[in-house]
């Protein structure tokens, strides 16, 4: 897009130009719409979960942006002629769930017969236009606090190669399934300074935006990142998506990685994550409190993975990690 | 000789699933694996090393890698 002339208007507050979550336009003094869309090919077999998992994904855009769904409008490519309509009805029905929980309504959509299945959602929200939260605003000294594990790029493809245990797949449908709802009505009411959801560029990728948007150095402790059950096992099998390597090799320059730090963890921060949690950058007087509230709602898993060093010109994410003493 | 096997045009998993079963067959000895991607590539040297083979060799050609792996 950079080369194309798009538009500029002052009611834009947040464009193209920011890899940010979600574009954000003011209507008026009290509110702005938050708007988004995200559809993908099956990560699992079961349409019922792919269906919530997709609509979760579709989702989380508005919430780590700190606004609310209002309406949600079904994007479906299916092969008609191949395949049941069963299967899309069970799709749409997990993903009707997911805008239910979300407080939100579906108003319609569109489908398109596409020999290869995918679907997603484009979801409209609501926020304050003065309230809402980007990738811009981290400032030095901030904690960083993940709220959900990494590692569905990685299960993923150990499901496709039939390796992946039930237990696994289990973990992961459930992870990504789960709305980032409650943790960004949490991270607001701790008034967080910067916030983004982890998804394709996994969670390094998404962290050096975020230090590019607030120039800033962010470092991240690699011990200390929440992992999904036997992800490491697979990464270590090598059971590790084409879009990892790529993000690393496209971050490669902007990312320090201490000698210390065992390839497998790179693996994984760079893996490419489906519908991911926020990763929320907060004032350290805030964020114990913050993390304590997060896992009493619903963010078992989440944890405080590193902190925003200083500030950098460019921005720039150092990953480091500790051995615990024995 | 190097046992050979081609995974060429194959996408991941399949190579790293190929790999494993060879290496499972085998037990010991020298595999060669041909792929034409560098995720391949890196995946297969994983995958073996996971089983405590060796990535003795790895050698970049036109159409992709050849990757000689071995255990004593």
């Amino acid at each position: 897009m950079k080369d194309l002339p798009v538009s500029s208007d002052p009611h834009l507050l947040v464009g193209i130009e920011t890899s940010d979550d979600a574009g954000i336009y003011k209507l008026s003094d009290d509110v702005a719409l938050v708007q988004t869309l995200d559809f993908f090919t099956p990560i699992v077999d079961d349409p019922y979960h792919f269906g919530r998992i997709a609509a979760a994904n579709a989702l989380s855009d508005v919430y780590a942006m700190g606004g609310r769904p209002m309406t949600a409008m079904n994007i479906v490519c299916f092969p008609v002629t191949d395949m049941s309509k069963e299967i899309l009805k069970e799709i749409l029905r997990g993903g009707l769930e997911k805008i239910h929980e979300a407080g939100a309504v579906l108003v319609g959509g569109h489908s398109v017969d596409d020999q290869e299945l995918k679907y997603g959602l484009s979801v409209t929200g609501i926020v304050h236009p003065e309230k809402f939260l980007t990738n811009q605003g981290a400032k030095a000294g901030d904690q960083l606090i993940l709220t959900k594990p990494i590692g569905t790029g990685i299960i993923a493809t150990a499901v496709k190669g039939k390796l992946a245990s039930q237990k696994a797949l289990e973990a992961m449908i459930e992870v990504c399934s789960t709305l980032n709802k409650k943790a960004s009505e949490v991270m607001l009411k701790h008034e967080a300074h910067a916030c983004t959801d982890v998804t394709g560029f996994g969670l390094g990728g998404h962290l050096l935006e975020m230090a590019r948007g607030s120039h800033v150095e962010i470092a991240i402790h690699a011990e200390k990142i929440p992992i999904m059950p036997e992800a490491k096992e697979y990464a270590l099998m090598g059971l590790i998506p084409a879009g990892s390597y790529a993000t690393k090799h496209f971050c490669e320059h902007m990312v320090e990685i201490k000698p210390e730090v065992e390839t497998v963890f790179t693996d994984l921060v760079f893996d490419p994550q489906t519908s991911g949690g926020l990763v929320i950058s907060i004032g350290p007087d805030k964020a114990g409190a913050c993390l304590k509230e997060l896992k009493g709602e619903g963010s078992r898993s989440a944890a405080i993975i590193g902190e925003i060093v200083g500030p950098h010109p460019k921005g720039k994410l150092q990953i480091t990690y500790e051995r615990s003493l024995p | 000789m190097p046992e050979i096997v081609d995974a060429s045009g194959l996408s991941c998993p399949q190579p790293v699933l190929m790999t494993l079963n060879r290496i499972k067959a085998l037990n010991k000895g020298e595999i060669e694996v041909l792929v034409d991607t560098e995720t391949s590539k890196e995946n297969v040297s994983r995958a073996a090393q996971s089983q405590g083979w060796e990535v003795a060799e790895v050698t970049e050609s036109a159409t992709g890698y050849r990757i000689l792996i071995k255990k004593g």
